[in-house]
């Protein structure tokens, strides 16, 4: 970690009356990153943006912006930008002078303006609606222009919140691409919040999951989905199952475990779990099912099965406890587990991880 | 769409309607009608003329009210547009303000009470303190009464407008100044606009204070038609009023397109 | 790597004071607030300081405690000083708020259908209807009272539409306690109309047909379903109208007639040919009265709902 980091987030509080929206956070973002603040609604990671951006000042903590204090700097003396939600083009302007604004703002002369102006649009493939009004256009041309807004000051940080949300599901995925390679192009710090963990596994060089006001994980995306370090991390991102466990031993990330199948196996986990009740978190593709599975292995009987054309989900019953599992319909005739049978169910060990409960 | 069995469509609603729109205009049409009316009284028709339009342009006195009105109504629509729109940006975008919903209420005073009561009282107080500048006295009523009809479509427009496109503009490096200037005024303008409008109309309509305060000079342009009205209805006074209501009709349309242009905006 | 959140930082800068500039806001209330002190919360408290002060010897008042403008509206104090029973004024104040309700009630039943009538027209032949209803609001309320004096009046339209019916000619339908309503409704009627239109455009036509599927007839939809939830448009249609009527001072003085006074030309005589400034200061502060007491209703149950919600 040589490298300076762009962003400080350094023991920050916020509370809305007498919700607490931010307990103690802290983290670093570093520079060229495509860092993301994942969560539920309500999990303080917007308000965290806007602290940011500048619109909100934290009760306790600071913020520093590649190595400068800016809890005290207001948001049109910050050199970051934000592509809001909403998008915010101001509806009386044309796009060119949307993305004019900043730079007019900032001083630059009119022929540099002009030209970057051009550049932008063009970068966004928007340059032929320079003289259109926001109302004009579709939602996913209007992203593109709050892009090139923001983009276009070339701020230190780029702040994204939740800009995919209002588009609809082909255009999101389109929009991802061009985020990322936007990102990469211009070599400037993203920050991007958003509640959807498909689109912050599929963009992030590394992911914050925030729950309750406080950071759950930092990772990039396969430690958030592969090595949760707690139930919150391992029920948002992603599905999963949870059995409850007795741990007889824990050490050095691995914990020797009794399962409710009768096995003792010895499986990976996070540092806080010790000998006592825990929780055993195995995510339904891991699971195989059929006559003969590998690994360990217990018997359920299937309950439901829901054919998704590429995948079947199942609801099986092992003993009471409800478990999802879902395979990949590889072949045409794949699909041979009916309901009301019993299965076996296997997974490897280093499938599935331990969490304290 | 329509159906045999529209249940939204109640029978006769088409009828009563229409019945309704005509008893909404056919006073006006009357007096629009009888004010090409050649004979000196009202009711009595005898042949078309425009003599009665040519005697009311020529009438000083009406003039001179028309003049004393314009005066007022413009002084007093800055005032009180001025006023409406910086208590609006305090109570809507102000931030930690103490007595926003008081100061609300009484902002919006004059529209709660009866103007007859509010009259008499600034009558009492302006003969109290010993006022005499009969256009004085009648700017600062008009001001007070017009800032709520100025006050409240520019706390519309400005309530609606989302908090995203000043923090955008912040954002962007825009001091507050310029963030009013290049984005909360031109956005809020058909509110602002709307207000004024409204503000001129009702200060150019007022009787009721107007005539408690009038004094020799400031005679205005109601009171003056009370006056005509208290003589006896006349062609002439038609005229006027046909003039006043084509006036009326041109502003208002041009208020109304501004507004609902503004409101078709997506902000 | 995994976590860093909970790596401990130096808590830099963590005093709780943040930036305070000055509250701007409260620059941009001065100028309300002074212009409503002075011109209209400072007049009402004289007001109220008036009506309890003695009539003065050539008009105006002179200060001092006096409840002879509050006992004038009951009686009349004879000649010896003896108090005596005088029902005009009762009958002015009576008359003051049976026309205001019956203006209100008058503008309610015509602008319900209209109002529902409107909404169900296309979005441009709407907006059409709507600046419509608006427009007359933007005329000159003089002019469209003094629109019905010649309507009703000698030889006026409708007199001698009614002689067609055998009615007596020369007849004139000015001068009345109808005719002054007959101007109320007519000028009051666009305050109800765009309230309860921008409630029964709201309402979802949907739940219509959700209660025609339920068995209901139209008289049951109108009744349980349409009026149930277009009451906010309503009550508010209703204050428009009803607390401007209550001070209602050209109809009464233009159509009434001398004789049929409301309130609000009863004062309006007192401060000028009357030149009774203590009395007509009673009745002002009752008329303000009786217009907070409808206000405070109003948002005591509006309060309620708001705790109930």
């Amino acid at each position: 970690m040589s490298q300076q980091n762009a962003v400080e987030v350094i023991d920050v509080s916020k509370n809305f009356g007498v919700f607490q929206a931010l307990r103690s956070v802290s983290f670093d973002i570093q520079e060229n990153e495509f860092f993301t603040m994942l969560g539920p609604s309500g999990c303080g990671k917007t308000t965290l943006l806007r602290m940011m951006a500048g619109f909100e000042t934290p009760d306790t903590g600071s913020l520093r912006l590649q190595d400068r204090d800016i809890v005290d700097i207001p948001p049109h003396k910050r050199r970051v930008n934000t592509v809001f939600q909403s998008y915010a083009l101001f509806p009386h302007m044309s796009l060119e002078q949307n993305v004019a604004f900043g730079l007019e703002n900032l001083g630059w002369d009119k022929a540099r303006i002009k030209a970057r102006v051009g550049e932008m649009l063009e970068r966004v493939h928007m340059d032929q609606f320079a003289k259109r009004k926001p109302a004009q256009l579709s939602g996913g041309q209007r992203q593109r222009v709050a892009l090139a807004r923001a983009l276009a000051p070339e701020p230190q940080v780029l702040l994204l919140d939740e800009p995919l949300s209002a588009l609809d599901l082909k255009l999101r995925q389109a929009m991802r691409d061009e985020l990322r390679s936007l990102q990469r192009d211009t070599g400037i710090t993203f920050v991007f919040v958003t509640h959807d963990q498909e689109e912050a596994l599929d963009m992030s060089d590394r992911i914050a999951v925030l729950g309750s006001g406080e950071v759950q994980q930092i990772g990039t995306p396969s430690q958030i989905y592969e090595e949760p370090v707690n139930r919150f991390v391992a029920d948002f991102v992603g599905e999963t199952n949870f059995f409850d466990v007795d741990v007889l031993e824990a050490n050095d990330n691995k914990a020797k475990v009794r399962t409710p199948f009768g096995q003792v196996i010895e499986i990976p986990a996070p540092v806080d779990v010790s000998r006592g009740k825990a929780t055993l978190s195995i995510r339904p593709e891991k699971l195989n099912l059929g006559d003969q599975v590998q690994g360990i292995d217990f018997t359920a009987e299937v309950r439901h099965k829901h054919y998704l054309g590429g995948y079947t989900h199942y609801v099986l019953d092992a003993g009471g406890t409800e478990i999802r599992a879902s395979r990949r319909n590889a072949s045409r005739e794949g699909d041979t587990i009916s309901v009301g049978s019993q299965v076996h169910v296997g997974f490897v060990q280093n499938s599935a991880r331990v969490l304290a409960s | 769409m329509s159906t045999k069995h529209d249940v939204k469509r109640y029978p006769g609603l088409g009828a009563l309607s229409v019945a309704f729109f005509v008893y909404l205009y056919a006073p006006l049409l009357v007096v629009i009608i009888y004010s090409f009316n050649a004979n000196r009284i009202t009711g009595v028709w005898t042949e078309f003329s425009v003599k009665w339009y040519g005697s009311a342009l020529n009438n000083k006195a009406l003039m001179a009210a028309l003049e004393t009105s314009l005066i007022v109504a413009v002084i007093a629509t800055v005032v009180a547009t001025s006023i409406a729109l910086m208590a609006a940006l305090a109570i809507i975008r102000g931030k930690n303000v103490r007595f926003r919903k008081v100061s609300e209420t009484v902002v919006n005073l004059p529209l709660l009470l009866p103007e007859i009561v509010l009259a008499v009282a600034t009558l009492i107080l302006f003969s109290l303190i010993g006022l005499q500048n009969g256009l004085l006295k009648l700017v600062i009523a008009h001001s007070a009464f017009c800032t709520p009809f100025a006050f409240l479509p520019i706390r519309a427009r400005l309530q609606g407008m989302s908090l995203d496109f000043e923090e955008a503009a912040t954002d962007l490096y825009a001091t507050r100044w310029t963030t009013f200037r290049r984005v909360t005024l031109p956005l809020i303008f058909p509110g602002l606009f709307s207000g004024a409008m409204l503000a001129f109309l009702i200060s150019m309509d007022d009787f009721i204070t107007s005539n408690m305060l009038a004094s020799g000079g400031s005679t205005t342009l109601p009171v003056y038609i009370f006056s005509l009205i208290r003589a006896g209805t006349s062609p002439e006074l038609n005229a006027i009023a046909t003039l006043l209501i084509v006036a009326s009709l041109i502003l208002a349309t041009i208020a109304l397109t501004v507004a609902s242009r503004g409101a078709r905006d997506d902000i | 790597m995994s976590d860093t959140a909970h790596t401990a930082h130096a808590s830099a800068g963590a005093s709780p004071a943040r930036r305070r500039p000055l509250n701007l806001a409260y620059l941009g209330l001065l100028p309300s607030w002074l212009i409503m002190g002075f011109a209209l919360l400072l007049p009402i408290l004289i007001v109220a300081a008036v009506s309890v002060s003695t009539r003065g010897a050539y008009g105006g008042f002179e200060w001092g405690f006096d409840l002879t403008g509050y006992s004038q509206i009951l009686f009349n104090e004879g000649w010896e000083g003896e108090m005596e029973f005088t029902p005009q004024y009762l009958i002015i104040i009576l008359r003051t708020i049976v026309l205001a309700a019956l203006t209100t009630l008058l503008c309610l039943v015509l602008a319900v259908p209209v109002s529902y009538f409107i909404a169900q027209q296309s979005s441009s032949r709407k907006a059409l209807l709507v600046y419509l209803v608006t427009l007359p609001f933007w005329m000159s309320l003089i002019l469209r009272v003094y629109a019905w004096m010649i309507i009703l009046g000698k030889d006026g339209p409708l007199p001698r539409f009614l002689e067609v019916f055998g009615a007596p000619s020369g007849l004139s339908l000015m001068y009345n306690d109808g005719a002054t309503l007959a101007a109320m409704v007519y000028t009051y009627i666009p305050l109800m109309v765009l309230p309860v239109f921008a409630s029964i455009e709201k309402l979802d036509g949907t739940l219509i047909e959700a209660a025609h599927d339920l068995y209901g007839n139209r008289w049951v939809t109108l009744r349980r379903v349409i009026l149930p939830l277009t009451a906010p448009g309503i009550i508010s249609g209703a204050i428009l109208v009803f607390v401007p009527a209550l001070g209602a001072v050209l109809e009464p003085i233009l159509m009434g007639g001398g004789k049929q006074m409301m309130m609000g030309s009863l004062i309006q005589l007192q401060f000028g040919g009357g030149r009774n400034w203590p009395f007509g200061s009673a009745i002002a502060v009752m008329l303000l009265v009786f217009v907070m007491i409808v206000l405070i209703i109003l948002a005591l149950r509006a309060a309620r709902k708001e705790a109930a919600a």
